[in-house]
Parts: structure tokens; sequence; C-alpha cells
């Protein structure tokens, strides 16, 4: 049984001017003790599929339809008190910006000990070393144990954010753009961090970005995201060394890479679409330099092209 | 011979620190932070002369002093030769139509009540050069220029019914309408998403080509200032560690805190799994920096000296400068 599998969701936004079909029939997996990155820019949808499967997509957006089975449990089915029971404890997340969501008025210490209580029917004296414990792991002095979210810098509310996420030891952890709000150096130190973790502690992890450097550093396999499909779904290193669609090449093309000298950077044409009124047929169509007749006409399917490599491009071997 | 079009001689900005009324009344001293702290530089015209680093190194308030939004502590700035550091009234508004910034984030900088003409004209007007049928067609004209085609119809439309990167263009039309000598781009694309990022770093080399621009380009992306600039400074503190072409100074970095920074930076490429040079800890406190090197708390090759003296910026070879003592 897979982790996680995702099939045929879609996840609509009922807005007044109409609706935004932010994931539009996606169909996704990964096993345990994987990582998967997924990547696209604002607007695809990647962030929403964070919240679909933590089931905390804000109104008016609602799940219509597809089913998210987690250890073979379907959570769009699950009553909101069983739901609660998932997060945290076995799906748990951490986010772009550590301030909002951690409490200010309280310490850090309190904040590992409270989730662990809440969750665990242990004594506060175990579930303080339990803390002491994830602060050792995410390389956060001990002495801090006691101060309070204002008093670190951001980077070390990152870490903070990573103890609570692991601290009851969940299947599955979604990091949604951990180090987006990070200086470089401080980034590489938590990507670092991240990827110990997951070797050590055969932690299984969905990191989502904008940023296909920062999700090559660590995913095993890769989602690549456009307006609310998944164009292209494989493993990590077949992805990088022969992307196969036109919009995951364009976007390779687009990334300056400092170890090349004289690039020549390429950029897609167009503009982002208007997730209120998408393009028909492929939705990269419009953008896309490959485009054909039967693009504009027709959605195609995700298809796998070779082992491992799942494309949705007409260009890939199906009759259509 | 080399034409300077900005020189910067020992600039510094202080930022006062707000304290509640009782600790100010405890203790009468006042404490600053030092944003930038005695930096040096020329800019050749055509060149693009960027200007990286992390968070509060500084870099975004170089940009804001040079394009005099706001006043330097000391130091002094020259475009031109000539001195702008204290020019006023008048003069100063002059010295604008010269000098112009792009800032980082387009969704702050339109009006949202302005049609995206009107913006992009306004220049124009405030300079008194000229209204009405005329000005339309120099907006046209440089809507086209920036890409925004046909330019009639984003004329007429308004900053939301843009996207990130149609409103970066917006800006970029708003600051060369002027026909300005130099520009200061701050982090112009960290906004903008990666697919659109590549054409307007695009767009800004055109532009630098067809009106004869120098820029300024802030950013703390060290890709991003290696595929466009050709002369780069690194900061860290407040202070320049090291400056020379581009070329050399991300290829064969001198400072160790170039080479971390460096280090740090994500390739697109699982196979490229590079060694780290990992630094400890975070940036220090800009209110009181370390003595001696500002650097040497987190630098993995400190010696005694750097803890007491502070490191001058030397020239090591030809166009590039290193401060840190493990050189000369």
């Amino acid at each position: 049984m897979r982790l996680l599998e995702i099939k045929d969701l879609k996840v609509y936004y009922f807005v007044r001017d109409g609706v935004i079909k932010a994931i539009d029939g996606i169909r996704l997996w990964m096993d345990k003790g994987e990582s998967l990155g997924v990547v696209g820019e604002s607007g695809s949808g990647k962030s929403t599929l964070a919240a679909a499967i933590m089931r905390l997509i804000p109104p008016p957006g609602k799940i219509v339809e597809g089913s998210i089975l987690f250890k073979g449990v379907d959570l769009t089915k699950l009553k909101e008190e069983d739901m609660r029971k998932i997060r945290g404890k076995s799906i748990s997340m951490v986010f772009q910006d550590p301030m909002t969501s951690l409490d200010p008025l309280q310490t850090i210490g309190d904040h590992l000990t409270e989730t662990i209580l809440a969750h665990e029917k242990i004594d506060r004296r175990k579930a303080i070393e339990m803390a002491l414990e994830l602060l050792d792991k995410v390389g956060i002095p001990k002495d801090r144990f006691k101060d309070y979210p204002h008093q670190f810098s951001g980077g070390m509310r990152q870490r903070v954010m990573i103890a609570l996420a692991m601290a009851l030891k969940p299947d599955l952890i979604i990091a949604d753009e951990p180090t987006t709000a990070l200086d470089v150096i401080i980034q590489a130190q938590i990507l670092d961090l991240l990827r110990e973790l997951k070797d050590e502690l055969n932690m299984s992890l969905i990191l989502i970005s904008h940023d296909l450097s920062v999700v090559s550093e660590i995913a095993d396999r890769i989602a690549v995201m456009y307006a609310g499909h998944v164009m292209e779904f494989s493993d990590a290193m077949p992805l990088f060394d022969d992307p196969l669609h036109p919009y995951t090449q364009g976007l390779m093309r687009s990334v300056p890479n400092i170890e090349l000298s004289d690039q020549e950077l390429r950029f897609i044409p167009g503009n982002p679409p208007d997730m209120l009124n998408p393009p028909s047929g492929c939705r990269f169509h419009p953008r896309c330099p490959r485009a054909m007749e039967i693009c504009r006409i027709k959605e195609p399917p995700l298809v796998e092209v070779e082992k491992g490599r799942f494309v949705k491009c007409f260009l890939y071997g199906n009759d259509a | 011979m080399h034409d300077i079009v900005i020189e910067v001689k020992d600039l510094k900005k202080y930022f006062p620190v707000q304290k509640g009324f009782i600790e100010t009344l405890i203790s009468r001293k006042r404490e600053y932070v030092k944003a930038v702290d005695g930096i040096s530089f020329k800019i050749q015209r055509g060149d693009i002369f960027g200007l990286a680093g992390e968070s509060g190194c500084g870099k975004t308030t170089t940009g804001r002093l040079i394009s005099r939004l706001i006043e330097p502590t000391s130091g002094k700035i020259f475009f031109n030769h000539q001195d702008i550091t204290n020019v006023k009234g008048e003069e100063l508004r002059r010295l604008r139509r010269k000098i112009q910034i792009i800032f980082q984030d387009p969704y702050a900088s339109l009006n949202p009540r302005m049609k995206i003409g009107d913006a992009v004209g306004h220049p124009l007007e405030i300079h008194g050069i000229t209204k009405g049928e005329k000005k339309r067609e120099m907006v046209l004209e440089v809507l086209e220029k920036v890409g925004l085609t046909p330019p009639e119809k984003f004329y007429e439309v308004y900053p939301h019914e843009l996207s990130g990167g149609q409103r970066q263009r917006v800006a970029i039309a708003r600051a060369i309408i002027l026909k300005p000598e130099f520009i200061v781009a701050d982090e112009p694309v960290s906004m903008i998403d990666v697919s659109i990022r590549a054409s307007i770093l695009n767009l800004m080399l055109e532009l630098k080509r067809s009106f004869n621009l120098t820029y300024l380009f802030i950013t703390h992306d060290l890709a991003v200032a290696k595929y466009i600039t050709n002369r780069l400074a690194i900061m860290y503190l407040g202070k320049i560690v090291e400056l020379g072409p581009t070329r050399r100074v991300l290829t064969d970095p001198l400072h160790p805190y170039t080479l971390a920074l460096l280090s740090s930076v994500p390739v697109p490429n699982p196979r490229a799994k590079k060694k780290r040079i990992v630094i400890k800890g975070e940036v220090p406190n800009a209110i009181n920096p370390p003595p001696g090197c500002r650097f040497h708390p987190r630098c993995p090759r400190a010696m005694e000296i750097c803890g007491r003296v502070e490191p001058k910026l030397m020239e090591i070879e030809k166009g590039h400068w290193v401060a840190c003592h493990l050189y000369g």
C-alpha cells in the first residue's frame, strides 16, 4: 500500500466572479521514506494541494471530486473529528512564515510540550524530556527552551517549526515553501537539516516550492504543476537530465544557474493563465512552443512514457 | 578614459534605534543601526554594477542613498563627477530626471487608482516636460519598448488587471520615460514568477543597450547577479567585503564570506551534490557589530588579528578588491 495516493482530485474555489479550478483532476502518489517535490509558479495549485491533504481548504474552496488515500484511508471522506486526529499526529506541516504559525505568548518549550501532551498520554516531565530531545535534533541549544518566538531569528524559528512538525512522529511532513523567507546561507542550513532528518529517521516528506533548485536538493520524485494540473511526474534524476514536458523544459531554461558561464537565459512567452478562465485543452498550450492543433481542443492524459516517468502532453506516445 | 557615472566615498547611514519612553529616561545613550558603514566604489558608464548580500547587509539602503531618497549620515556621493550629496530643491528635482529607481514589489509601487498610461506619463507632467497628446504619444512609445503591446490597450488598464511581470514592465517604463542615465534596480525580479523572470532581465539588458543606461542592480540572488551584472560587490553588515568583475568574484572568490555564500546557492541539478562550506550561526546585530572584521565570529579561517583589526578593502589583482587579512 502506498503512503499517499491522490486520484482525480479537484479542488475549486467558488468566488463571486466564477469558479477557480485551483486543482483540476490530478493524480499523484508517494511511498514511505520518499520525498516528493512539488514545483510550480504562483497559481499552479501547489499550496492548495497541501491544504487539501490536510483538509484545510479555506472557504469558498471545496474538494469537489476525487480521493486522497493516506495509508489506504480516504481523507476526503473522514469526519472532521477523525481528521483532527490525523493532523499533527500522522501528517504535519511546516509553513513558509514561522512567525505567524507560532504563538508569541508561549515559550518554545511550551509549544512543544503542549503539542506532545495534546496527543500522547504521558506526564509533563516525560513530555519536557521529549521536547528537549527534539530541540537537540533540529540544532537548537537546550538553554533556549524557555525563550519566546520573538527571541529567535528566522532560521531558528523555522527549526522550531520543524521540531514541532516532528513532535508526534508523523508518517508524513508537508513543508510548504519552508525556506522562501530565509537568506541563502540559512536556507542551505535548513535544507541540510531536512535532508539529515529524512535520511536518519526515514521521514517521508512533501516539499513544495516555486524553486526548482531548492527541490532538486532533496526530492526523490518531482511533480511539476501548472494551472491546476500535474504536467510531469517523474523520478528526480531523469527529470533534471532530460525534462519531457515543454513547460518543464522552459522552466529549466529560465532558471539562472550559478555554475554555468555565458548561460543564455530563455523565458516562457506569455503570462500564467487567468484561473477564472483557463485555456481550453492543455492549459499550457497558449505558451507552448510546440503546441499542436489538438492541444487546444483536448486535454492530454497523464501517461507513463518510461518507467517512473509520467507526462501530460500529446507529444508523447499516445494516439489521442 | 574611464567614464565614471557614480562614485561613493566612505558613505555611511546610521538609523537611530527607537526606544521606549522609560528606556530613554534610564539611559541617555542613543543607539544606532549601522546599516551602511563606510563604503566606497565607482560605477562606470555602461556598467551593470551588482550589489549582493543577505538581508540586513545594507544593499537596499545603499541604493536609496544613491538615488537620494534618504540622507546619508556622512560620506559623499558623486554623479557625473558632481557632488550630489547635499543637493536640494530645484537642483534635486532636476537630478531625479537623471537617476531613477525600480522597486522590488510591483504590486506596491503602482497606484491602484491610476491607469497605466497615466502612471507612466506622470513623471512627464511632474517634470513639466510635456502633457496632453504629446504625452500620450511618448507613453505609447515607451509601453511598446517595454513589451506591453498593443500599447493602446495597456494605456487604458488599471494595475490590478496585470500580472506581476507586466506590472514590473510598467515600473520599468515609468523609470525610463524621462530618459535617465542611471537606474537603481532594487531586487527587480525577486517577486516575479520564475518563467517570467528571465524576460524581465533580458528586457533590462535590451534597454541598457538602446538607451545607453548604467544600472546599480541590487539582489540577494547570486545566480541572477551572475547572469546580468558585469561588476559585483558583496556586502556584509554594512561593509563591502569583496568587489570585482562578476566573473572573477563568482568563480574565484577571495573572501571566505563570498565563498560561503556561493556554496550555499542551490543548483538546479540533483547530481551537483557539491561540498558546502557550512558557516555557523546567523548574521549578527547591526547595532553592535563585532569588532575587527565583522565576519570573524563566523569565519572558518579567522585568525587572531581578525577580532582586533578591521581589514581594509585592498586591490589584490587588477580591479578585484577584498577586505580580508588572509590577503596582503
